[in-house]
């Protein structure tokens, strides 16, 4: 049994909101896959939660703005990102990462949102809305304000959410993805039921020539505290030939990263992975974008 | 016999038959792995709204017990050692059992637990085999062993023919290739699917207590030795269990579950452990080390063996020594058919660690890997056939051991058979000449392991089981056994086995398959793949003897009709021609107004035998080197265990325990916090069983051939396939990379490590 004091099952955004707002110890529960993981540990018990679980309207679905903007409600389970058509057809990658974290109960029941809200450096999404420059919006006792995910982090497990705020819509403008062809890599220890040892994404536009690496972007996950984008790797191999990139682009992501030691996986372990993963993720966004390498 | 009730939901287990609401009692651990409570405030725990009482290690009988899944001995010195309370004061390991909670519901349990306030004396912890065993004052951790010594044993074969006069000799002797090795075995757990759980309630001043166990009748003894009372006091129920693998040959909670029953006037209390107790709380494997020295000849013989190993108790005896003793007699019998001499050592030491215990194959997949280790690396370096250097010094018919009391021999040859049909099968041949020279970051690799294993416990232990059939007015007949189904199948097989004992239709035979111990005939439950070798001895005996009543029954009935048989649920004549339906017997045997006899059999048998099941195991892997990965393409397993006595559910039994040996080759280890004694990965989250993406199909075949000693030429199946697949993993490994690895699992974090280490990366 959980131990749950107070239970409040909001009927819109403003309701949950104000509930959040009403009473300081209630906490957000959306998929429950990272809240009562906690509560069962007896962490933030007696629990007070306002549960958002199964709200629609502007928390849940996909939808592809007139503006060409690809607008995720926050309450969308991972398996709808990577069923979606807009996801399928705009942003195959973003859909590919959402069908890594656990398995396929956990991908019916946990949210993109929660995902992001978790904080956590080895979230399966992250590292992909890290590359994608995703903007999230937030509602709050004051209004609405959005935030880049660049500035969404704010260490270990915390994010500049406020506790009476709700996430209700990642969104990737269009320019953010359009052109562009990814891949994300999880590596764990296992091929399912697994948390990541370390996360890669490789956005990749091609010049013309389906060669030269017009744009690049490059993002990982447990890479540090927080999810984080190479910027030096970026830089680096921008206007090279693909194979070029390939060779430097591990070498490069390693000035970025601060991987630690843990008992889950060394320092200088996890630092070949970021030098393996990245080569192997550029080299595959590159052949999803049309190079031939 | 269980398949639909399991399948539609309908099978009850512990929980199942719990009546709720009931009480619920939840156990405190200790935060600390070395140390002494001195005090325990449970003032405010009372307090909360739903708990009805808080009880301590000051609290309970002083009363020392063992909680090993052993026969019972009654000499002294073959009794396992009784080295711990139902709480303790004195805390051994981290998580160590100070406090239990019973209360209305979880809830307020686990509100109680928070509320406790424990004091210590905390000591440093002794954690690995070098401060285990130089304690100092601190790391006494029983005051009968100060030294952390819970066995020690060296058995030295004697030494064949003439040439030399000791092991020492042939160690040092210059003409022969010599090999050192230090390997290594983790601590792995059994992860059956089914918690720990068991529930008790008091009923005329007896104590009943419903539990999830292999091994019921030792679970009475037990309870009983615990709280001090007699053992008819205590009755134990066992029905369908998901899953023990060996730590419910242990007897964990039970005892603590019925004493805190007793405190609370005998209402129901429940006792069921969280995945992370099941995981820090109970057994686990325990963690070896194994340092081996050998010599051999340029002929692919091994000349001689030498093996220490260590084995990291924990901080309760439980199974003691007899697991490490597993292990270095595994080492020495598979491989002992040509060596001169052999010497096997083995320490099993008390440490800060949390308690070892039972894990499937007991023992034997550690003796195993580093006889395999060994073997790989040999072959490896002198560019021999690993199938052709294995088998020319592997077991063959004929083998003795020769320590063993009693007889232990190997009575069957049909390991060369599974190993031809293991080559043919996954294309050795061809496999190793299409691997010889590959560079590059993704390699190949094919890799082999042999075993052997034991039936049973005879001689060196007590072998009983005991049978009861009943023939039922229909015809069909009861059967009820001490022996227990734990998801192996023994239902079915018992079932098999009587009916072609007693000459009926299988699905005449209907099995109890809940044990209770106020009615259940004794027997010891099940573990060491015993049960078709022993408690199949005893339905082959009371089927027969039911049998034999039933036509001397119909003989009655029918005096003219010359020699009677059962044949098929029919009584006939000499020439095969019915004579009367068996139905026709049971209602006269139970209506006659003549000579009404309910017709059954009841007896023991005690089986004095013992013999080597053999086998081998084929992985045919990818290693991606730069990702430090291995993925498995193929695994290919051969058994020699006799006669198979059911064929699909043996092939089920080899597939799941060639899941846990992959799993103890590539990615199971409970870790522990080298500062604190903590385990850190107790969840299945961070222990990593493989699941069905990491896994290729499973393929098992079986070499049948008919083992005199069993009762229908059958032998040990269900532990064997926990063992050779880990150091076939290890063996592919090398052949792919090149690359010795000694300690498993063969994580990617090792993998990176030797990679590096070896210049690949």
């Amino acid at each position: 049994m959980y131990d749950i004091e107070y239970l409040h099952q909001a009927t819109s955004v403003d309701d949950a909101v104000a509930a959040l707002a009403a009473d300081p110890l209630a906490q957000v529960i959306a998929g429950g896959t990272d809240v009562l993981v906690k509560l069962r540990d007896g962490k933030g018990a007696p629990a007070h939660l306002v549960s958002i679980h199964g709200l629609a309207g502007e928390l849940s679905g996909v939808t592809l703005l007139d503006d060409g903007c690809v607008r995720i409600g926050a309450n969308t389970v991972f398996h709808s990102v990577t069923t979606s058509p807009v996801i399928q057809e705009r942003i195959p990658v973003l859909g590919e990462a959402c069908d890594t974290p656990g398995g396929p109960q956990l991908r019916i029941a946990g949210t993109i949102g929660g995902n992001l809200c978790n904080g956590v450096t080895s979230a399966d999404s992250a590292s992909t809305c890290m590359a994608l420059g995703v903007l999230l919006d937030l509602v709050g006792p004051e209004g609405r304000r959005t935030v880049p995910i660049d500035e969404w982090y704010a260490g270990p497990g915390r994010t500049v959410r406020r506790r009476d705020e709700l996430l209700v819509a990642i969104r990737v403008p269009r320019s953010h993805y359009e052109g562009f062809a990814g891949e994300y890599i999880k590596y764990g220890k296992r091929n399912a039921l697994e948390i990541a040892t370390m996360g890669c994404c490789c956005l990749v536009r091609l010049a013309e020539d389906h060669d030269t690496l017009a744009d690049v972007r490059l993002a990982f996950g447990v890479a540090g505290p927080v999810p984080m984008r190479s910027h030096a790797a970026e830089d680096g191999v921008r206007g090279l030939s693909v194979a070029q990139a390939a060779e430097r682009v591990g070498e490069l992501a390693l000035e970025d990263t601060r991987p630690r030691d843990s008992w889950r996986a060394s320092k200088a372990f996890r630092q070949q992975l970021i030098k393996e993963m990245s080569r192997r993720a550029l080299m595959s966004a590159a052949r999803k974008g049309g190079a031939t390498v | 016999m269980d398949a639909y009730d399991k399948v539609t939901g309908r099978a009850k287990f512990t929980d199942d038959l719990c009546p709720k609401p009931c009480l619920e009692a939840k156990v405190l651990h200790s935060t600390i792995a070395n140390g002494v409570v001195t005090a325990i405030d449970t003032s405010e725990a009372e307090k909360i709204e739903g708990v009805v009482g808080v009880w301590t290690c000051f609290d309970v009988p002083d009363i020392q017990f063992g909680t090993a899944g052993h026969p019972w001995s009654t000499r002294q010195s073959h009794q396992d050692i009784q080295d711990r309370k139902l709480l303790n004061a004195r805390v051994r390991c981290y998580g160590d059992n100070i406090a239990a909670v019973v209360a209305e519901d979880t809830v307020a349990a686990d509100r109680a637990l928070r509320a406790i306030k424990v004091t210590y004396d905390e000591y440093p912890p002794c954690l690995d085999t070098e401060s285990a065993l130089h304690p100092g004052k601190t790391g006494e951790l029983h005051q009968e062993r100060p030294d952390n010594v819970i066995a020690h044993m060296d058995l030295r074969s004697k030494v064949r023919g003439e040439r030399y006069q000791s092991i020492e000799q042939i160690l040092d002797d210059p003409s022969l290739h010599h090999i050192t090795q230090h390997s290594a075995t983790p601590r792995q757990s059994q992860v059956h699917i089914e918690s720990c759980t068991s529930w008790c309630k008091m009923e005329n001043g007896r104590i009943t207590c419903v539990t999830s166990t292999q091994i019921p009748h030792i679970v009475r003894r037990i309870i009983a030795q615990a709280l001090g009372i007699g053992w008819g006091q205590v009755k134990v129920i066992k029905p369908y269990i998901g899953g023990g693998f060996g730590n419910k040959q242990d007897v964990l909670f039970e005892p603590l579950n019925a004493w805190l029953c007793m405190q609370v006037g005998g209402r129901p209390v429940r006792l069921e452990l969280s995945r992370e107790e099941v995981f820090f709380a109970t057994r686990s494997r325990q963690p070896k080390t194994f340092d081996v020295e050998a010599a051999y000849d340029d002929h692919q013989n091994l000349v001689a063996r030498h093996c220490v190993a260590y084995s990291n108790q924990g901080g309760y005896a439980s199974h003691g020594n007899a697991l490490v003793a597993n292990s270095v007699n595994s080492f020495r019998q598979l491989y002992d058919m040509r060596e001169l001499a052999s010497r096997v050592e083995a320490t099993t030491f008390y440490s800060n660690q949390i308690t070892a215990g039972a894990m499937r194959a007991y023992g034997v997949p550690e003796g195993n890997w580093a006889a395999e280790c060994l073997m790989g690396d040999i072959a490896y370096d002198q560019g021999w056939d690993g199938c052709d250097f294995r088998l020319n010094n592997a077991m063959t018919k004929g083998y003795v051991d020769e320590f063993w009391p009693g007889k232990l021999a190997c009575y069957t040859d049909g390991l060369r058979e599974c190993v031809r049909r293991g080559k043919a099968d996954i294309g050795w041949d061809q496999k190793r000449a299409e691997y010889a020279h590959q560079e590059g970051p993704i390699r190949h690799g094919i890799g082999v392991a042999l075993f052997s294993y034991k039936t049973a416990v005879a001689a060196l232990s007590l072998e009983t089981a005991s049978a009861r059939m009943i023939l039922n007015q229909d015809g069909s007949v009861m059967m009820e056994l001490g022996a227990t189904e734990i998801g192996q199948g023994a239902d079915t097989i018992f079932s098999q086995m009587a009916a072609q004992a007693i000459g009926i239709p299988t699905e005449w035979v209907h099995v109890v398959s809940t044990q209770n111990t106020d009615t259940s005939p004794y027997d010891s439950g099940a573990y060491a793949s015993r049960q078709t070798y022993v408690s199949g001895t005893a339905v082959r005996m009371v089927g027969e003897e039911l049998g034999e009543k039933i036509v001397a029954y119909a003989h009655e009935m029918r005096p003219d009709a010359g020699d009677l048989r059962l044949v098929d649920g029919r009584i006939v004549d000499a020439a095969g021609e019915q004579v009367l339906s068996l139905e026709e017997v049971a209602q006269e045997s139970y209506y006659s107004l003549d000579h009404a006899q309910q017709l059954f059999a009841e007896d023991t048998a005690q089986v004095k035998s013992n013999t080597f099941a053999l086998g081998c195991c084929f992985v045919d892997l990818t290693v991606d080197v730069p990702l430090c990965k291995v993925t498995l393409d193929r695994v290919v397993e051969y058994h020699d265990s006799g006669m198979i006595m059911n064929p699909r559910t043996a092939e089920q039994q080899v597939h799941g325990g060639i899941a846990q040996s992959l799993g103890m080759a590539l990615s199971e280890e409970l870790l522990t916090d080298p500062a604190s004694g903590r385990i850190l990965n107790p969840n299945l989250l961070d222990y990593k069983i493989p699941t069905a993406m990491d896994l290729p199909d499973l393929e098992a075949g079986f070499v049948e051939t008919y083992d005199p000693t069993g009762p229908y030429g059958n032998k040990a199946l269900g532990e064997c396939p926990c063992i050779p697949a880990a150091p076939a993993v290890r063996d592919a490994i090398l052949n792919a990379t090149g690359v010795k690895f000694y300690e498993a699992p063969m994580t990617p974090q090792r993998l990176f490590e030797g990679f590096k280490r070896e210049g690949l990366i």
